[in-house]
């Protein structure tokens, strides 16, 4: 049976509590870091969900070969109607 | 019972949490006499049995997720079994650090090899420190989660077996807080079980609060291969 060595008792029950505290304390430093991880996700989520999923000039590009082509589709079934 | 549960919400498990810790520790420090044969010291006790005896649960809660887990293929008892047995371990880091400075300050030394309590936790706290590993290590995730579960339930019931193992063998030096011998006297015990709770609610409340973390990196990975696929 090891002897009671109660000494100095103030020390020891502060630092017991103080290294709990500092558990808890890294727990919520390292859920912090993955929660900033998270927001910055986030933001780089909503840059993506905000950007135009076609580019500008192709879309005008296309739309002005699409009118182009109905256009001389048009010319050419009025030149055939004159012809006859 | 159902409705009760379902009002329950991360914030009021956090608030309840606070208010019952702070009762619990105020009654400890204020309420609770000193103790006759170790003094000031001993209110370490409120702190550190708390923490082992939720250690322990944890485990065993992590054990009841991982049979769910079997039972239904279901992924999010798997999750819940990998974060109890995760804040249970954080906390079987807080029994050995807080017990090593209670056994300093009331024996004159920070470890005793020859008593079974310390040892046995040591143990038990070992072992789950493999699960990370042993996880890990399985790259398929179905696996993974299949493995990590069967090791969930095997220690799980490896826990009150070494529990029982300790209350049946010689202690040396550890104390017995709950023993057919007497035990702790009202004023004492009333503290200690509201530090308890407070402890319970503490680990329930760092469990859901990762679980929500760990939803919503998974919701966020989701969302990132739609917006990808339909760019």
């Amino acid at each position: 049976m090891i002897p009671l060595a109660i000494e100095n008792s103030d020390r020891y029950v502060g630092g017991a509590y103080l290294v709990f505290l500092l558990l808890l304390l890294i727990y919520v430093a390292i859920m912090a870091a993955k929660l900033s991880r998270i927001q910055r996700e986030l933001g780089s989520l909503a840059d993506l969900a905000e950007r135009p999923r076609v580019r500008p000039d192709r879309d005008v590009g296309e739309i002005r070969d699409r009118d182009q082509d109905i256009a001389s589709v048009r010319e050419e079934a009025q030149r055939e109607e004159a012809a006859r | 019972m159902a409705n009760a549960l379902k009002s329950i919400t991360l914030r009021r498990l956090a608030l309840a949490t606070v208010v019952v810790m702070g009762v619990g520790y105020a009654l400890a420090f204020f309420a609770a006499p000193e103790d006759a044969d170790q003094g000031f010291i001993q209110k370490i006790f409120y702190l550190h049995v708390p923490l082992a005896t939720v250690a322990l649960g944890g485990w065993i809660v992590a054990a009841i997720h991982a049979i769910r887990h079997l039972q239904t293929g279901d992924p999010k008892y798997d999750a819940r079994s990998y974060v109890s047995i995760h804040i249970s371990v954080i906390f079987g880091l807080a029994v050995l650090l807080t017990g090593a400075i209670w056994a300093k300050g009331s024996w004159g030394v920070w470890w005793e090899w020859k008593e079974p309590t310390l040892v046995s936790f040591l143990i038990v706290f070992l072992l789950y420190a493999t699960y990370y590993p042993l996880r890990y290590a399985i790259e398929d995730r179905d696996r993974q989660a299949r493995y990590a579960s069967v090791f969930a339930i095997t220690a799980g019931a490896f826990v009150p077996l070494n529990f029982l193992a300790v209350r049946l063998a010689q202690p040396l030096i550890h104390p017995r807080t709950f023993s057919s011998a007497g035990g702790l006297p009202d004023s004492m015990l009333w503290p200690f079980l509201v530090c308890l709770v407070g402890m319970a609610l503490l680990w329930a409340s760092l469990v859901w609060f990762e679980l929500d973390s760990k939803a919503a990196s998974a919701h966020l990975k989701r969302i990132r291969r739609s917006l990808e696929a339909t760019a």
